[in-house]
């Protein structure tokens, strides 16, 4: 790797200084599983690598059933599926976390990490939609919010301006008869990038035969990340069925723009996308049933 | 000249002190400035495990993880799986099952069954398999691998009772 200057800040104000200052020849360094390799290929450079794993508001978890959870940035994912609570309470965060990398990447990056680095393929960014999560962003102006669904402008890009820090992401408290699951395609078992993938959340009617109310984020078939508010209008109101989770299946694919590269085609990751959904829902609906 | 920074950290029991550059990963500074060359370079990209250690008792590929990053903290290598006198029963399982043959995987897979075992003292085949997925064999194919894996598992089970 070329050489960098390393800091590790103590506060967020400390970072956004810091971050201001170098502007963007300062990388900021979480689980570093993504930036550290960008280095050492020489496809990002940087003067300063800015360590936030040692501000506390970074590396939170905390969980409350009325509250929701509040979820540093740089938290690393093994923390969220070992945490039964949040396990539970948002099985779809829980799903992504599981299947990023293997066991050494989970141990070192984070969620937060994950949605800066804002590929089209992330796959905890679906499950961020599907959850309604809300990114912090502290920046020289102070701090603003930005809905996790609208953070990715474009492939490797997102909204965080000069001297702007992720800070945590917000997610609401889970409700009753709610469920959620996150699936991807890879053509290996384990440790690949999504060729496609669904996050879903439903939220069923008393009976449990009816779904009330949905959200869908779709990976790796448009430049960012997508979510598909016209598949979660039309489920709202719908029977709970198989005949409704394969038409919004196919209403995803009518939304997806995928490009062909070396994962797959477009053609089939319009045919992904399609199946994931379908199946994603089913899992969603019978996790909000209480049933896998 | 890069400035250097001084660290310690407490690896394989022992407390240590060491100077590095910001840009120097954990495994180049375990290697070449420790000199403990258990770990492996194989893809440094973080796909192949060959590098993994364990900080604070979790495994992470060690290419991945600028040394800085790892002040204060405990480093388990390979190298401190064993005592004085006794192959860790994961190591030896791992030779008498041959699970092993050009060996550049074996300290990574070590190091991560050892984590492993530690969190799940019976895990199932498929457990084993997808905790190890970070770890790639291109020699023996996996299966005398978790074989090793599950024997050395019962082994540390009969010892404990």
């Amino acid at each position: 790797m070329k050489e960098f200057e390393y800091a590790a800040a103590a506060s967020v104000d400390e970072a956004v200084s810091l971050l201001a200052a170098h502007g963007p020849r300062a990388k900021i360094l979480s689980g570093g599983t993504d930036i550290l390799v960008q280095l050492r290929e020489g496809l990002r450079e940087a003067d300063l690598v800015l360590d936030v794993k040692r501000i506390p508001e970074l590396t939170a978890l905390e969980f409350d059933s009325a509250r929701g959870l509040l979820l540093g940035a740089a938290t690393p994912c093994y923390r969220i599926y070992e945490h039964e609570q949040v396990k539970r309470a948002y099985p779809a965060l829980a799903d992504a976390a599981r299947i990023i990398g293997g066991w050494q990447i989970q141990t070192r990056a984070s969620v937060g990490g994950n949605l800066c680095n804002s590929s089209p393929a992330a796959d905890t960014i679906p499950a961020l939609i599907a959850h309604a999560a809300v990114c912090h962003i502290a920046g020289p102006d102070g701090r603003r919010s930005v809905r996790a669904a609208e953070f990715c402008t474009a492939p490797g890009k997102n909204v965080l301006g000069r001297g702007e820090l992720l800070v945590a992401l917000e997610f609401p408290p889970p409700v009753p008869r709610s469920g959620a699951r996150y699936l991807r395609f890879i053509p290996r078992n384990e440790m690949d990038i999504a060729v496609a993938g669904a996050g879903v959340w439903v939220r069923l009617d008393p009976t449990g035969q009816q779904i009330e109310e949905a959200r869908i984020g779709l990976a790796a078939v448009a430049p960012t990340p997508l979510e598909a508010t016209e598949v979660a209008a039309w489920l709202a109101g719908r029977p709970a069925t198989p005949e409704s989770f394969a038409e919004a299946g196919r209403m995803a694919q009518a939304i997806a723009r995928p490009i062909t590269d070396m994962r797959g085609t477009a053609e089939y990751r319009r045919h992904l996308v399609a199946v994931l959904t379908r199946r994603a829902l089913a899992d969603a609906v019978g996790r909000a049933r209480g049933v896998g | 000249m890069a400035k250097k920074h001084h660290l310690s950290a407490v690896v394989n029991g022992e407390p240590v002190e060491f100077l590095c550059e910001a840009r120097q990963s954990l495994l180049e500074v375990l290697r070449d400035v420790l000199h403990l060359t258990g770990a492996k370079e194989g893809c440094n990209n973080g796909n192949c495990g060959a590098c993994t250690v364990l900080l604070d008792g979790l495994p992470v590929n060690s290419c991945l993880v600028l040394a800085v990053e790892a002040d204060g903290c405990r480093i388990t290598t390979v190298e401190g799986l064993a005592d004085a006198t006794h192959l860790h029963p994961l190591q030896q399982c791992f030779l008498e099952d041959a699970a092993l043959q050009c060996g550049v995987c074996t300290p990574g897979f070590l190091v991560a069954a050892k984590a492993l075992l530690d969190k799940n003292p019976n895990p199932s085949e498929q457990e084993i398999r997808f905790e190890l997925a970070n770890n790639l064999c291109r020699c023996t194919g996996y299966d005398k691998i978790v074989r090793a894996v599950q024997h050395a598992a019962a082994r540390l089970r009969e010892a404990r009772t």
